[in-house]
Order: structure tokens, then C-alpha cells, then sequence
């Protein structure tokens, strides 16, 4: 994992905003490294993002086109300029409150179409940028700004969801994953078609702070614990699942 | 404007068309490589006839999921590099709202057909309105300018969607056709031209794609050109870097993004007149209600009535110049609009002399013999 990723980044981009301990500039390297083991061109790439902290990631730090959207609209902006520029390379990056919240609907219907977009949703289970309220992915039970006797609602599974619109590819791993996350990064931007890599990027911040995580250390590990191979999680129940975080490729075989 | 002329893409001649599918026509007139639209009456005939004659020109269209996408998928293909459109009504314009003020903000060329129905929300679909007149003007948040024009015609409808296209890449803004149901849906014949002029995007290599001294508009380059693009709609400099805590870069972008239309609005701003030397009352008027409005005063005129009329091709910039000069025997100003007023209130900043708004929002046209009646009382 030694790739030196500087060379992709925009020589006049001001310093990285990421919080200390943040889960997205371990996947901001993460990305980079898949770009940079597949040896493609930045200067075919474009970049769309929408609004949050992993929108960041790419805009303004990637060295290539990038286009900083409007909150939950980034697959559309992205939508618009694959469909008219096939030649581009298409990459969106946004967190989970982006693309499955206010954008929930944009991410099923690119599915759904099979648009030739890859997409990486840092998924923090919170509302990072606005001060840590509730998302569509915060597990039963966490607190937040918003839940403060615990998030009631079930959370998306977006894999799940992506898949049943019809992704090519689909897969879920966390920033303490690297090796897995970077070969993932890697078969989604091979994927003829729509793919989704869901990238668990812990935010010690809001996340932890509020759950009694002191450290950004004890965020991960909160993380790290829930985490279960899709192998494993196949002999455990519905009881028994809740809460846990599976990881792997869920593929439905469209492409 | 720096134009290119280039085949028309109907065979020259005449035709019987509607003024949606004249739209239609005049976007694939004026090159336009991307249409991403939704449903909603009165509007749909455009997308539909474009959904059919991009098969035949290769241009890309897409039916989005809602109008939200629709407009989000054009200011992105506008940046690959296509002339791109929409076309909605009230309701679909409302939604699009937020995205006009991203495409103000990062200088993105669009074109969107508003052909308006009576509001607010939902209100009668297929009945006409020109609801949305301060919409177009004000419906995004913040400070920013767009150009609107108002069609009168289905020639218009033609001509000047190719002309929308034009000033978009000229000015780097959206421009917005406003449209209405009696127009959209009216029939009736326009010519085509042999030839269409176009003009092509300015293109400066390196040079920066937000920056162009106090009021000037910068080139507009496109992804995948090499030119390793930032947009983001997030306060920025020249070169696209956010700057979100500098008062001055704020400042000069959003006055650049102000007078880089204001500044120019004695070439984009068009109008007519009729009748107007020697007349005691003006009719000042845009869109359908214009032709009722020349019909009742042609009729009194030949009565011996000092009635002139000006029409309002384009409705933002606003014709304040024109309006401030309304010459000096003109006594009263009456505007007929199907709306409270709309146009009637942006007159009344700049005239001279008194103005009468005459508002109609029953979803009808308003009839010449209504406006007849109403002049009746004045003169």
C-alpha cells in the first residue's frame, strides 16, 4: 500500500478539511490507489460529488474534471455528462445522507438504467457536515443529534437496495479493510455498467462523540466489531444479524 | 454576437406546427445535444417530438426520474459539453428551482422551456397562466441573473428557442423560455429558414473558466478537454477553489455574476412597438396576452383612439431603459397579464406616468373585447 497518491492530487488544492481520525482520507488514499494500480488516466476521469464531507474527497483534491454538486443530486450531474460523453470516466463520491437520503432516488433509478457510473458512498451512519443528526443508515439504537434516546428506525442496507434496482456491481467494505476495499474499488471501475461500493468511514466526531467513543481509535474498533463477512453472515438469523455490518460483493451477475 | 451559420436541420419552408413542437424544432435547430426532461402537461409535446427526432440527429435524451434529475443531468451535460435543455411547467419549475441558482452560480449555459398553466401548485393543468413571470426572476435562492424571454407566436417559439441557446453560451447563464399553454398549444404556421446561426462557446485554453475582470463572461471549456475542471456552486475563485469564509472573493463573484447580464442588457433586452407615436395610452404587454392586446388596439385605432402598444419579447433583464423613457404624452400605462400583476409591479418601479394592471387568473386567455372594455374606460 505504498503507492505514492500526490501525484494525483491538484498541486493548488488548499489543506485536506477531513477532521482528525477521519474515515474519508484513509478513502480518499484508498481510491487513489485503485486509480493508481489500474493505471487509468486522470485526465479521462471526472469526479462528481454533492454536498457533505465526502464530497470533499475528490473536489477539490482530485486532479482531473470535478464537478461539486447540489445536496442528493451528484448521480444526475453525472447522469447528464456520461450519457452526452461516453469517453468520460465516471466516478461519483458522496456520503451516505447524499446518495441515499435527499438522493435515494437518483441512486435506484442509475441502478434501475445500469448507467455506467461508479459509485462510492462513504457511509458514516450520520450527518457529518450539519453536526451528526440521524441518516437513513444509522443503526437501530445509536445515538444522534436527532435521536437522543437512540435512532428507532431500521437502517438501509444500500447493497440490498442497489441490487434489487438492478446494479452490476455491488459490494460493501470498511477504510480498515484496505486491501479488500482497494480490489473492490478496482472491480467496480472494471464494471461495464452500474456499480456501488458502499465503504463503512467511521466519523469519530459526530459519530463517536455522541456515543460515548472518546477516541477516534475506539470509533473504529466500534466499527471493526460489527463487521461480518457475507459467509459468516449466511448461518446467522435475522436475531442475530442485527447490528452486525456485512461485508463483501453482492453482485446479482446483471453484467 | 459572434454567430456561425449552419444548415437548418428542416428543409426549408413552411409548416404547420404547434408552438411546443416548435420548441422542439428550434433546439434541434440550434444544435442542441441533450434533453433530460419529465412529464407534465403543458409542456410534454416537447419531449415527446425531441424523444423522436433525436433518433434521427443523434442527440442523447433522457427521461429522468423526477425534475430535479432533468435539470441536474443538463447543467451536466452541458459541461461534456452539449447544448442541453429541459422543458417543464409550473409545478416541474418549481422543483428545478434550486439547480437554475447552481447553473447562475457556476456559469453553466442551459435552456429551459417553462410553458406555464395556471397556479399556484397544482392549479389547472391544461389552462394557461404567466404565473411564473418573478419565479423565473427570483425563485433561487440568493442573488443571481437569468435571461427570460416571452414567445408570442409559434415563429417565436422557433426563433427564439434558437436564440435562447445562443445567448446561454453567449452570457454563460440559464435562459429560460416563458412560455404558456395558449402559445404551447397553439397551431398555426411558421417558415424555416435555409439557414440557422449559432454561437459556438468561446474556448481559451488554461485561461481561468470563473474569472473575466469586473463584467465580462469567461470561455467555456468542457469536461474530458484536458483542462482538469473545478465546479462546485460553493462561493469560488477563478480557477474554481471554494472560498467559503472570503467576504471579498464573494463579493466580486456574485456583482461579476450581476453585471456580466446587467451591464449588457441594452443588447440582450428586445421589444416592439405599435401605434406608439402620438398615443395617450400604452398597452405594454408579452406573450399570448399580446395578441389580444393587438387586436383591441388595432380595433381602436381605427376607431380614432391615441392607443399605442409596446410587447416584451425578453422579460429578464428587465426593459427598464425603455420603460424610463416612455415619452412624455404618454399619460397612462395598462397592463393586461394572466397573473395579480406581476410585469404590472416591475413596470411601476421605472414609469413615468400611471400605470393600470388588469390581471386575469380564471386558467382563460384574456379576450380582446376584455381589453377593449377595460381601454374604453381610460381613453
Amino acid at each position: 500500500m505504498a503507492t505514492d497518491v500526490k501525484q494525483y492530487l491538484r498541486p493548488d488544492a488548499p489543506p485536506m478539511p477531513f477532521c482528525p481520525g477521519c474515515g474519508d482520507r484513509i478513502l480518499l488514499r484508498l481510491i487513489l490507489t485503485a486509480i493508481d494500480e489500474l493505471k487509468m488516466n486522470m485526465g479521462e476521469m471526472l469526479f462528481v460529488s454533492g454536498i457533505g464531507c465526502a464530497a470533499w474527497i475528490p473536489s477539490p483534491n482530485f486532479n482531473a474534471d470535478t464537478l461539486h454538486t447540489l445536496h442528493g443530486r451528484a448521480i444526475a450531474f453525472a447522469t447528464g455528462a456520461k450519457m452526452f460523453n461516453p469517453k468520460l470516466k465516471v466516478m461519483v463520491i458522496s456520503g451516505d445522507g447524499d446518495l441515499s437520503d435527499i438522493g435515494g432516488n437518483h441512486l435506484i433509478h442509475a441502478a434501475r438504467r445500469n448507467i455506467d457510473l461508479t459509485v462510492i458512498c462513504a457511509n458514516n451512519m450520520v450527518y457529518g457536515q450539519t453536526g451528526g443528526q440521524v441518516a437513513s443508515t444509522t443503526a437501530e439504537g445509536v445515538l444522534t443529534a436527532t435521536t437522543t434516546a437512540g435512532s428507532y428506525y431500521r437502517p438501509f442496507d444500500l447493497c440490498r437496495l442497489v441490487n434489487a434496482a438492478g446494479a452490476a456491481y455491488a459490494a460493501r467494505y470498511s477504510v480498515t479493510q484496505p486491501t479488500l476495499l482497494v480490489s473492490s474499488i478496482k472491480k467496480a471501475l472494471q464494471t461495464e455498467g452500474f456499480s456501488f461500493v458502499e465503504v463503512i468511514s467511521p466519523c469519530p466526531i459526530q459519530f463517536g462523540r455522541r456515543n460515548r467513543l472518546d477516541t477516534p481509535k475506539d470509533t473504529f474498533k466500534f466499527f471493526e466489531d460489527r463487521l461480518t463477512t457475507k459467509e459468516d453472515a449466511e448461518g446467522l438469523s435475522p436475531q442475530e444479524l442485527k447490528g452486525r455490518i456485512v461485508t463483501g460483493e453482492f453482485s446479482n451477475g446483471r453484467c | 454576437m459572434v454567430l456561425k451559420e449552419v444548415k437548418s436541420m428542416l428543409p426549408p419552408g413552411s409548416y404547420y406546427f404547434s408552438g411546443d413542437e416548435a420548441v422542439a424544432e428550434g433546439a434541434i435547430a440550434a444544435r442542441c445535444g441533450y434533453y433530460g426532461g419529465y412529464p407534465i402537461t403543458p409542456s410534454s409535446e416537447i419531449m415527446e417530438r425531441i424523444a423522436v427526432r433525436f433518433r434521427e440527429t443523434g442527440g442523447v435524451f433522457m427521461q429522468m426520474e423526477d425534475e430535479l434529475s432533468s435539470i441536474c443531468s443538463v447543467i451536466g451535460a452541458s459541461w461534456a459539453g452539449a447544448r442541453a435543455m429541459t422543458a417543464t411547467s409550473g409545478p416541474g419549475f418549481s422543483l428545478m428551482q434550486e439547480a437554475i441558482g447552481y447553473a447562475a452560480m457556476t456559469e453553466t449555459p442551459i435552456f429551459i422551456a417553462d410553458i406555464q398553466r395556471v397556479g399556484p401548485s397544482t392549479g389547472q393543468a391544461t389552462r394557461p397562466g404567466s404565473g411564473d413571470m418573478m419565479q423565473a426572476k427570483w425563485g433561487s435562492h440568493g442573488d443571481y441573473q437569468v435571461i427570460a424571454i416571452s414567445p408570442w407566436s409559434v415563429q417565436e417559439m422557433y426563433d427564439q428557442t434558437i436564440n435562447a441557446f445562443n445567448l446561454a453560451d453567449k452570457y454563460r447563464v440559464p435562459v429560460i423560455l416563458l412560455s404558456d399553454e395558449a402559445v404551447g398549444h397553439l397551431r398555426e404556421r411558421m417558415e424555416v429558414r435555409e439557414k440557422v446561426a449559432i454561437f459556438n462557446r468561446r474556448k481559451e485554453k488554461g485561461a481561468p473558466p470563473f474569472g473575466a475582470g469586473d463584467d465580462g463572461v469567461p470561455p467555456m471549456p468542457a469536461f474530458g478537454e484536458g483542462e482538469r475542471l473545478l465546479v462546485t456552486a460553493s462561493t469560488h475563485t477563478e480557477y474554481g477553489i471554494r472560498k467559503t469564509d472570503d467576504p471579498l472573493v464573494h463579493a466580486k463573484l456574485i456583482s461579476r455574476l450581476h453585471n456580466k447580464i446587467m451591464n449588457k442588457r441594452e443588447e440582450i433586452v428586445e421589444y416592439e412597438d405599435y401605434y406608439i407615436e402620438g398615443a395617450d395610452v400604452v398597452v405594454i404587454a408579452y406573450g399570448f396576452t399580446a395578441r389580444s392586446s393587438l387586436f383591441a388596439v388595432e380595433r381602436l385605432r381605427q376607431e380614432g383612439k391615441k392607443i399605442g402598444m409596446i410587447r416584451l419579447k425578453t422579460i429578464w433583464p428587465f426593459a427598464d431603459t425603455l420603460i424610463r423613457n416612455l415619452g412624455a404624452g404618454i399619460k397612462k400605462v395598462f397592463v393586461p397579464e394572466m397573473n395579480m400583476g406581476q410585469i404590472a409591479g416591475e413596470i411601476m418601479k421605472y414609469a413615468p406616468c400611471d400605470v393600470i394592471s388588469f390581471t386575469q387568473t380564471n386558467g382563460e386567455v384574456i379576450h380582446p373585447y376584455g381589453i377593449m372594455e377595460q381601454l374604453g374606460r381610460l381613453l
